[in-house]
């Protein structure tokens, strides 16, 4: 662990400061969307289409209409009139707002009801009349493959079938070769489910135009404010929107994940209808609207193959991937990534030889395609590595932990450069691994499971050893919709010697608020309490791309450490003024520059700070400010070993995860109370796609778990007492060696559990099971395999 | 159908007039702007927006208005006493218990409600009483220790 520079009062990096959003928020007193209420205020609901593939022959809105309280009712036909029916998604596809003739998936927006209250709107929606005529919907996304499948995209000129893209990479004929040459191969197919990010708080907005000023205001559950207003003023300029009008306030956000990433239609329309109209509306989705048609994640169906020699050596990796999209190609993925940062597939390993390959499909299902707490598909990526080395192991009949450190990326190869291309910054895997063993005390519990064995108990072991991928990105690599993936800070000393610190990011919970201000305290010796972070005004903060994929430390926060080194810069000018030397001759401990040899002869921050504005050199401008646009060198590599001890009752074929050892590596911490909430978290999110959360479909199209009845969020019965520890290895290249931790546990938790449930099984003959490992699956192995009591 | 309706909200008496389907949830946030207690589902499952009803942990998501004319209410506003903190409300501060903050408010209520009649929980008994409330940050651990710092505070008192 980094041990901490600055006193406590300062807090700088290292300290488990308290968080300063906390008073709001333990008070009820935080500000989310829904909380917002303007004068005159309407309210939007949403007509929703009960097919998966249809005609619209009509919408009639007259019943609606009569509805007391309902004002308008919006219809794809109203919006076409402003040529706004159709938006483009972040991946440069498009879809649709609200349709005009077809609806593609089921819980589609079909029109919107405005009503002065939200009973008056919900009733305004159960009057409108919609004819459809039902379609065969294309559902599995191998038949929507098939020459004979329907193309799907009509809208689209030349569109001859349903594939969105198809994505490469690597050395299809070594890798080839590798496998014809090796002792031992090993295939698994494996799929994983379609899931949503189901943050606590739905998603909304309240949008307010001004007809005198012309300005827009929108408050939004959006993860990328700046971003958002982009985008705004590009899809609706040629109705008046420029983007100086138009402000996005992103307030407090209960929880994003990845999902608050994209622009729903339903923003859209609420947008509309307040610039139409001239009063504010509000849309909010309820739970079901949330999990029914927001993006989702994943949806990867793999097909993995490895290659080792007899001793474990790996050589080669080989995966296939059916991506299915829903029927937009709406993922939050860097436009020249559209299967994300797969490419990561290669993992903790010295692995010579890979070729990957995802094609991306539509299906009548919701578009997305984005993040659920990960960078760019890396969770699927690590999900894949990680299963199919311990299907190798298994195959090897070698303990899987073994196999892992024979074949780590070696601590001495850093920077590494991966066979996909990508430079790993820094590592040290055993390390870690080794940590999580001693943490666990994996040799007793292999012992243990022995002896179980022999009882007839199930017990499972499992291990994921992964490595992220975060911080996107180098510009020269990484934008969406053309938008440069910097991050941004923004500092104001005040002549007191307190300071205003406003960034491009946004928290979501993440601690932003304290974070931050402990990097600019760290660099500059102003307390941490003194520094008011601010962020998701675009009116206000500087542009930045926003906080998802982990980005916010790796970026924003570097770009907070060099805006205070700025700062630091001109002050030692001031110093050397009020000292009457020469800056050469001064030092910096926290705090204060003082005269080289003559300790006593200093002046601290704030009176530096005062001096910028009351007593400042002549010929230099008057202030204390700074702005950094950060423009990372490479993205940062987070990793972890991470193990679960698993016990299945052959009653009830239950799986009880009884211990769960995490071992992060996130470089140098800044709030390490705030990291291993992170880590806490994440694991909860990682336990629920392994064991409980999936958004099914039936063959109709209609989804079958569209609910919290249905959709299987942990609460605190599953989750077990998450035990955390850490190794540290700096980032190189980052100002303060951070490398970003928000999301790693959600990506190395599912294979830890998965692998632990097939571990419990592999003695007789179980090699995989899909995720999430439901009781019904567990019961149909057990019956399988004659273990069912 | 519109109804007068009397309750004590926080140790305040409201008299307010509702129509008869308004649900507990919506009266509290909208009419009365208490806007700490959320809304996060449609199914009484996670837990957001619990508040006290005669001292018992409710989903005001899924009571009338109507059901609660002439009872005791206290929201999250209502646990801060003369500028000082609940110990519920230090314990989540001080043991990292809430992340984004949604889920807080009714994590918090319903934290009261079981340190009201069991004042010194274990963790299978706390894991118990907060299955109710859903949370996506945290991995419910710190909540755990929030409940229990809380305890452990309340009887000192």
């Amino acid at each position: 662990m980094n041990t901490p520079k600055t006193s406590p009062e300062v807090s700088g990096m290292g300290h488990s400061m308290k968080r300063k959003e906390d008073p709001r928020f333990i008070r009820g007193r935080g500000n989310y969307v829904d909380d917002i209420q303007l004068p005159g205020m309407l309210h939007m609901d949403i007509v929703r289409s009960p097919f998966a593939y249809a005609k619209i022959k009509s919408i009639n809105s007259e019943k609606a209409l009569k509805v007391p309280g309902v004002l308008a009712v919006i219809t794809g036909e109203t919006l076409k009139k402003y040529n706004l029916h159709w938006m483009p998604t972040l991946m440069s596809d498009t879809q649709m707002v609200l349709p005009t003739d077809t609806v593609m998936y089921q819980a589609q927006e079909v029109a919107a009801v405005i009503a002065t209250d939200r009973y008056a709107a919900a009733d305004g929606v159960e009057a409108v009349e919609v004819d459809y005529e039902p379609m065969t919907p294309v559902i599995d996304p191998f038949k929507a493959l098939d020459p004979s499948a329907p193309v799907l995209r009509t809208d689209k000129k030349d569109k001859k079938d349903n594939r969105i893209f198809h994505w490469q990479a690597g050395d299809k004929a070594a890798t080839d070769k590798a496998f014809a040459e090796a002792d031992v191969k090993v295939s698994q197919d494996m799929y994983l489910p379609r899931i949503h990010v189901a943050s606590i708080e739905t998603c909304g907005c309240v949008a307010d135009f001004d007809r005198v000023t012309g300005k827009l205001t929108v408050y939004l559950t959006t993860q990328a404010p700046h971003a958002v207003r982009t985008v705004f003023a590009l899809v609706a300029g040629h109705v008046g929107l420029s983007e100086e009008k138009i402000r996005i306030v992103s307030p407090d956000i209960g929880g994003g994940f990845g999902g608050k990433v994209p622009v729903y239609p339903g923003y859209v329309i609420a947008v509309a209808a307040s610039v139409v109209i001239g009063k504010p509306v509000k849309w909010v989705e309820d739970r079901m609207e949330n999990l029914q048609a927001d993006s989702f994640a994943r949806d990867y169906h793999i097909h993995a193959e490895l290659a080792a020699k007899k001793d474990g050596t790996m050589t080669a990796l080989r995966i296939k991937t059916l991506a299915d999209h829903g029927y937009a190609d709406a993922a939050a993925n860097p436009s020249k990534f559209p299967a994300g940062l797969f490419s990561i597939c290669t993992g903790s390993y010295d692995l010579k030889n890979c070729f990957a390959e995802v094609d991306g499909v539509y299906t009548n299902k919701p578009p997305g395609g984005i993040a659920y707490r990960c960078s760019f598909r890396v969770t699927e990526a690590v999900h894949c590595i990680e299963r199919i080395t311990d299907v190798l192991a298994q195959e090897l009949k070698m303990d899987p932990a073994e196999l892992r450190m024979k074949n780590f990326i070696p601590k001495e190869k850093f920077p590494y450069k991966s066979v996909l291309g990508w430079e790993y910054d820094s590592g040290d895997y055993p390390a870690a691994l080794r940590k999580a063993m001693d943490m666990i005390g994996y040799e007793a519990l292999r012992k243990e499971q022995a002896t179980r064995r022999a009882r007839g108990e199930l017990m499972g072991i499992g291990i994921s050893s992964f490595t992220e991928i975060v911080g996107a990105g180098p510009s020269k690599h990484f934008d969406i919709l053309g938008l440069k993936m910097f991050d941004s800070c923004e500092i104001r000393v005040h002549p007191t010697g307190k300071a205003l610190a406003r960034f491009g990011t946004k928290s979501q919970g993440q601690g932003h608020e304290t974070t931050y201000a402990q990097i600019v305290a760290e660099e500059l010796g102003i307390p941490a309490a003194h520094i008011q972070v601010e962020e998701g005004d675009t009116d206000t903060a500087p542009y930045g791309l926003g906080t998802y994929a982990s980005r916010s430390t790796p970026t924003a926060g570097a770009a907070g450490a060099l805006a205070a080194r700025k700062i630091r810069e001109k002050a030692k000018k001031i110093a050397a003024h009020l000292l009457e030397c020469s800056p050469d001759d001064l030092v910096w401990e926290t705090g204060k520059f003082s005269v080289k040899g003559a300790p006593s002869r200093s002046k601290t921050i704030q009176e530096i700070a005062f001096a910028a504005y009351t007593n400042h050199p002549q010929g230099m401008e008057a202030g204390l400010e700074a702005v950094s646009y950060y423009d990372p060198p490479n993205l940062t590599f987070p990793f972890g070993s991470y193990i679960a001890v698993v016990d299945i009752d052959r009653g009830t074929a239950a799986v009880k995860v009884r211990r769960f050892v995490a071992v992060d590596d996130c470089g140098n911490i800044i709030n390490p109370m705030i990291v291993d909430g992170q880590i806490h978290g994440g694991l909860a999110m990682g336990l629920a796609p392994a064991l409980l959360e999936e958004i099914s479909y039936d063959e109709s199209g209609n989804i079958t778990g569209g609910s919290f009845m249905d959709y299987l969020v942990p609460t605190s019965m599953e989750t077990p007492s998450w035990e955390t520890g850490k190794t540290v290895t700096p980032s190189p290249h980052h100002p303060f060696g951070a490398k970003g931790v928000g999301e790693s546990a959600t990506v190395g938790a599912p294979p830890a559990i998965a692998n632990a449930v097939v571990d419990a099984l592999a003695h007789v003959g179980v090699k995989h099971v899909d995720i999430p490992v439901t009781p019904e699956k567990v019961w149909r192995l057990l019956k399988e395999k004659g273990l069912a009591e | 159908m519109k109804h007068d309706i009397k309750m004590t909200v926080n140790g305040t008496q409201q008299e307010v007039q509702v129509e008869s389907r308004l649900l507990l949830v919506h009266l509290l946030r909208e009419n009365l702007r208490l806007t700490g207690t959320h809304i996060g589902c449609d199914t009484t499952h996670c837990g957001a927006c619990t508040v006290l009803l005669d001292g018992e942990p409710v989903k005001s998501c899924t009571v009338l208005a109507v059901q609660a004319d002439g009872a005791q209410i206290t929201t999250v506003e209502g646990l801060e006493q003369n500028g000082k903190l609940h110990p519920i409300q230090e314990g989540f501060w001080e043991k990292h218990g809430l992340q984004c903050g949604f889920c807080t408010p009714g994590m918090m209520m319903t934290g009261c409600a079981l340190l009201a009649r069991n004042k010194q929980p274990n963790e299978v008994e706390i894991r118990e009483a907060i299955s109710g409330n859903l949370c996506r940050c945290t991995g419910y651990v710190n909540i755990v220790k929030a409940i229990e710092y809380a305890a452990e505070k309340l009887r000192q008192q």
